[in-house]
């Protein structure tokens, strides 16, 4: 392996370059490595909640979307014990909320699901949460549906980074935190959201979703029928097909 | 940004930090008035406020001292510390008074629930009753407590000796046999000039008394360098570590010291402005407090031109937390003063450079405070002389548990741990947890190691396990106190602890098999290594601790076989019995 | 006919909509090959009540959500070498968990008093019923379970596979384009 020169960081054994001011997530992304991610999304401010970026940094465990990149990292990521602890954060993620793939209109467009796929994992392994949590179909055309809320902030973000408004946050502490909707009766119905805003979209599960478009695409043609989330550069089409479910 | 509460979500002018407007204390004052925070009341004071309604809304959520439903006029909390809670207490109280724990009984009068360490771990079992710190509770007081609440007498009213509060020093040290004169240290920074001064603090080898015991020199040299709009020092008094009360002696009796110590840091920082965060199980300091401000105040050592120095401006504001221990948490604890949720931030930046309002921070202990205090006036070698190499100086110790003198004791570092069991009068001992759940469990094999940041750190707790406790359910209390404490924020302590708090009780009922207890340990390691702060990545430590001295605990509670559920099967056909009236064979299984 | 001992298979369907066991009837003409070194006992496709004592292997479909479902996953458990859960009701409750939203009352009195269209409005209640358990659950949360097979239902190449697998002596696996949840 040759040194690292000045602005190089070495991801699995191979060098790859990186400007000041990225993280690892960054420059990973930006040379084709795929380093398995949730609440990370280019574009909106790192966040580093969801732990599936999880990497070791110089053998010291750290976050790659928000870990700046500094020359001299060796960075373990697509490893054997890095996919055991992934699987078992994203098995975390599948039973602390209500994951019912069969019945849910993202299905083939998750993104938790194509993570999951991708880290093969079979089953949640742990025992189900099966927490009690509202759905709000207040609006007339985006139902936000929290069972399946990851609580990666990306439509908090998307709000108010890009949109310029504040339609969501977190609240509540530990295992009772959840999503909710910054208006006086706590409904959807009540903010300034709409469907063009990036909340409306860019979810990675199917916690907001839009309304009269579930199932449109059929099986087979869906994001995940036709990609691996580990392909690069597939956020624009996650994105876009957020967005219009019929193109591909 | 490294917020994790969004960048955009308000932190509020500076002016409105501190004060009778902080977020936290206008909460305070309708959970006092109302028993509750009412849903009108959030809409209203997000407007007042200038701040989200989701704001104002998260933060009643995230505290443990707001409420959206009512609790009790009599709002009583028992502390579940396994120091200074007596659950036992508890029940047989909510049995007195008709009570369901942790709910509010129907005629809105009375409600008991239980809440983390309290800080009264040498003066348990305790309580806290309309937030006041009711401590040495005995069967007697219950009944007497209970008396008041149904005569309806305010809780003003009670005798003033159920809630005193014994500073309980056991052993003085270096720096509590040192009197202190207040502007001793101003004095002393004067004339030496913030230069000097800041040599002497990192010379001193002081490191921090809060935990991760980082140089403090260092720190206020960073946060001195680093450019910014202001400065600013904050004193964590958040004392959230079950059986640490060290600092709450400290501010009852030392805290000119403390404040000096801020004020000396701010000189050399050069910030204007303090804040002391102060936690909420500790209102009743606050009174004494502002008194003490108020005459540092007049003594010209607070204020513009302090000591008659042109420009040495310098003012101290007390925020009060509303039960997190996350927020003991430096980045936590900024973002629940500007008015937010208590989320750690991502680091780096640290707070040295992008702290508080984004600005330069410096984060101190109370204790960390106090010796800069002293420091400053006896120099740097007065402090190096005493301690170890690494460690200089002393710490002051919360000892608290089986033994015979329960209290403050400050020891040069360096000190054994059997020294320390020998001077409280602690016999047959089973094991010792230093530093608090967060700290290490040691066992008797272990006694001769020694207190010191290179071998047994400690934020201050000390807590003696004897002969005949039963460590599993220590072990237990402090799962659940990491499950209720979790910020929720990262994935593997959100869910991990939850699902290693339910791993121990299930072990704890009987039902665990080996099975279970390797999944622990997997699970334990992955909160350990994964999780996004300090509490996650302490959190498990109790259970890996135990699991490696002590595995007999878990073991002699296993079942023999190679899988048990992971719920009671009869227990959950219960409701279908009921709504059946049926109890046959048939409505029940093994 | 090969004179090796067959493999013994059971399979049953518990909180499930036979949905997986019709998806492994998909494996057509595949399943002569199967059948070769295969038999079947416990299962509803032969009707054959209790398990033999010595299965090799039990293929679960769907999730518990009453004592009698708790009882066959014992029997299968107590009977079975390896226990495989099948599909996404015995893997995390599916779609029957999604009652878990409601309590038990709930669930019974919109059932059989409340919900639209009902006749006789009255909740049945009969020793020879078998009660509902509070909550449905995924079968691992009661029993070890060995391997799972994903999918609603997983696909028939799927459930060729894992038993191929497992006749030739080696660790099941999915390879990616079959594993799915849906
Ligand atoms: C979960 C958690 C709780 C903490 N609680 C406290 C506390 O109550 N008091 C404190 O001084 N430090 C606490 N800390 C450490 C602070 O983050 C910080 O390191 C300290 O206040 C710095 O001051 P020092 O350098 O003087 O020790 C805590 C850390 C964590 C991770
Ligand atoms: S959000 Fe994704 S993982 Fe969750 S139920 Fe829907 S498709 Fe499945
Ligand atoms: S609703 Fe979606 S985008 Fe928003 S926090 Fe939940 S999972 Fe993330
Ligand atoms: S480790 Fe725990 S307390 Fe810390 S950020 Fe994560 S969830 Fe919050
Ligand atoms: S992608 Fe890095 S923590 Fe979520």
């Amino acid at each position: 392996m040759s040194e690292a020169n000045n602005n190089t960081i070495i991801i699995d054994g191979k060098e790859i370059p990186f400007t000041e001011g990225q993280t690892i997530m960054d420059a990973a992304l930006a040379a084709d490595i795929y380093i398995p991610h949730l609440c990370h999304r280019p574009g909106l401010k790192p966040h580093g909640s969801c732990k599936l970026c999880t990497v070791e940094v110089n053998g010291r465990s750290a976050s790659a979307c928000t870990l700046p990149a500094a020359s001299g990292q060796e960075v373990s990521n697509n490893t054997e014990a890095l996919t055991e602890v992934r699987k078992t954060i994203t098995q975390m993620l599948f039973v602390e909320g209500n994951h019912f793939c069969p019945s849910c209109e993202k299905t083939g467009d998750c993104t938790l699901q194509a993570v999951a796929y991708h880290l093969d994992m079979l089953d949640g392994h742990f025992p189900q949460f099966y927490p009690k949590r509202e759905v709000d179909a207040s609006h007339e055309s985006i139902v936000l549906d929290r069972d399946r809320c990851i609580m990666c902030e990306l439509c908090v973000r998307a709000s108010r980074e890009v949109d310029g408004k504040d339609v969501f946050a977190i609240t509540g502490r530990g295992v009772d935190a959840k999503l909710i909707v910054n208006s006086a009766s706590g409904k959807l119905a009540d903010t300034d959201i709409t469907t063009d805003d990036l909340a409306a979209h860019i979810c990675p599960v199917g916690a907001i979703l839009i309304k009269e478009h579930g199932y449109e695409t059929p099986i087979g043609r869906r994001t995940f029928d036709l990609h691996t989330i580990a392909e690069p550069g597939l956020e624009p089409v996650i994105l876009r097909k957020g967005k219009h479910a019929d193109e591909h | 940004m490294h917020s994790n509460n969004g960048p955009d979500n308000n932190a509020g002018s500076p002016a409105q930090q501190g004060g009778d407007n902080h977020l936290l204390h206008r909460l305070y004052e309708l959970q006092q008035q109302f028993q509750h925070i009412p849903k009108q009341a959030i809409s209203d004071l997000a407007t007042e406020l200038n701040l989200p309604i989701s704001q104002v809304e998260s933060v009643v959520d995230f505290y443990s001292f707001f409420h959206r439903t009512a609790r009790g006029r009599y709002d009583i909390l028992f502390s579940n510390c396994t120091s200074c809670g007596d659950m036992a207490m508890m029940h047989k109280l909510c049995e007195r008074l008709s009570v369901t724990p942790g709910e509010t009984r129907a005629d809105g009068v009375v409600s008991i629930a239980e809440t983390s360490c309290i800080g009264m771990c040498d003066q348990g079992p305790a309580l806290l009753v309309n937030g006041r710190t009711l401590t040495h509770l005995t069967n007697r007081r219950l009944e007497q407590i209970a008396e008041q609440v149904d005569a309806g007498t305010p809780v003003a009213d009670w005798p003033v000796e159920w809630f005193r509060v014994h500073d309980n020093v056991r052993k003085n040290g270096l720096l509590l046999s040192t009197g202190f004169e207040a502007g001793s240290g101003l004095l002393s920074a004067i004339h030496q000039g913030p230069e000097e001064l800041l040599e002497e603090i990192v010379k001193s080898g002081l490191r921090g008394r809060g935990g991760a015991g980082f140089s403090t020199g260092m720190k206020w040299k960073f946060c001195r360098a680093a450019t910014g709009d202001a400065h600013y020092v904050i004193c964590n008094a958040d004392e959230g570590e079950p059986g640490t009360f060290k600092d709450r002696i400290l501010l009852n009796s030392h805290a000119h010291e403390v404040f000096e110590g801020m004020t000396l840091c701010g000189y050399i920082i050069g910030a204007q402005k303090g804040y002391l965060y102060l936690r909420g199980e500790y209102r009743y300091l606050l009174p004494e407090l502002q008194a003490v401000l108020k005459r540092r105040h007049k003594a010209k050592l607070l204020g513009e031109n302090i000591l008659g120095q042109q420009g040495f401006n310098f003012d101290i504001e007390i925020i009060m937390g509303a039960g997190a221990y996350i927020c003991g948490e430096e980045s936590a604890l900024i973002e629940s003063m500007e008015q937010k949720r208590g989320i750690p931030r991502v680091l780096p930046p640290f707070p040295v450079t992008k702290g508080f309002l984004d600005q330069p921070t410096v984060v101190n202990n109370v204790e960390t405070l106090a010796a800069a205090a002293q420091i400053a006036v006896h120099g740097s070698d007065w402090f190096k002389g005493h301690g170890s190499d690494k460690s200089a100086g002393s710490k002051i110790l919360s000892i608290s548990g089986d033994c015979t003198t329960p209290g403050a004791y400050e020891y040069a570092f360096g000190v054994s741990i059997q020294r320390i069991l020998d001077d409280c009068g602690a016999e047959d001992v089973q094991a010792v947890q230093v530093g608090g759940p967060s700290g290490t469990l040691i066992a008797p094999d272990e006694f001769e190691r020694k207190l010191g940041f290179e071998d047994l750190a400690t934020g201050g707790s000390f807590m003696i396990y004897g002969k005949d406790s039963d460590l599993l359910a220590v072990v237990q209390n402090f799962a659940h106190f990491f499950a209720h404490e979790s910020c929720g924020f990262c994935t593997p302590c959100r869910v991990g602890t939850t699902l290693l708090r339910n791993g121990l009780d299930k072990i704890v009922r009987g039902h665990g098999t080996q099975y279970d207890v390797d999944e622990m340990f997997r699970m334990a390691t992955l909160v350990k290594r994964r999780s996004h702060c300090g509490l996650g990545q302490t959190a498990p430590n109790p259970i890996l601790d135990a699991l490696k001295r002590f595995p007999g605990i878990f073991e002699s509670r296993l079942v023999n076989s190679e899988f048990e559920p992971h719920f009671d099967l009869d227990a959950a056909l219960e409701e279908a019995r009921q709504i059946s009236h049926r109890d046959d064979a048939e409505a029940h299984l093994v | 006919m090969s004179t090796k001992k067959k493999v013994r298979v059971a399979t049953t369907s518990l909180a499930g909509c036979f949905g997986c066991h019709m998806s492994f009837l998909d494996i057509d003409e595949a399943i002569v090959g199967l059948i070769e070194h295969v038999e079947f006992s416990r299962s509803p496709i032969n009707d054959i009540k209790h398990c033999d004592p010595d299965c090799d292997i039990g293929l679960i479909e769907g999730g518990l959500c009453n004592a009698e479902n708790v009882h066959v996953l014992k029997e299968f458990r107590e009977s079975c070498k390896i226990i495989i859960a099948v599909g996404a009701c015995a893997i995390n409750g599916g779609v029957p968990a999604m009652r878990n939203h409601y309590t038990l009352k709930e669930c019974l009195e919109e059932a059989y008093l409340d919900g639209i269209g009902v006749e006789n409005p009255m909740i049945p209640n009969d020793v020879e019923l078998p009660l509902l358990l509070s909550k449905v659950h995924p079968i691992h949360e009661v029993v070890h379970v060995d391997y799972y097979l994903p999918g609603c239902p997983p696909p028939a190449e799927a459930f060729l596979k894992v038993l191929t697998d497992l006749l030739e002596g080696k660790e099941p696996s999915l390879p990616k384009e079959i594993l799915h949840y849906d």
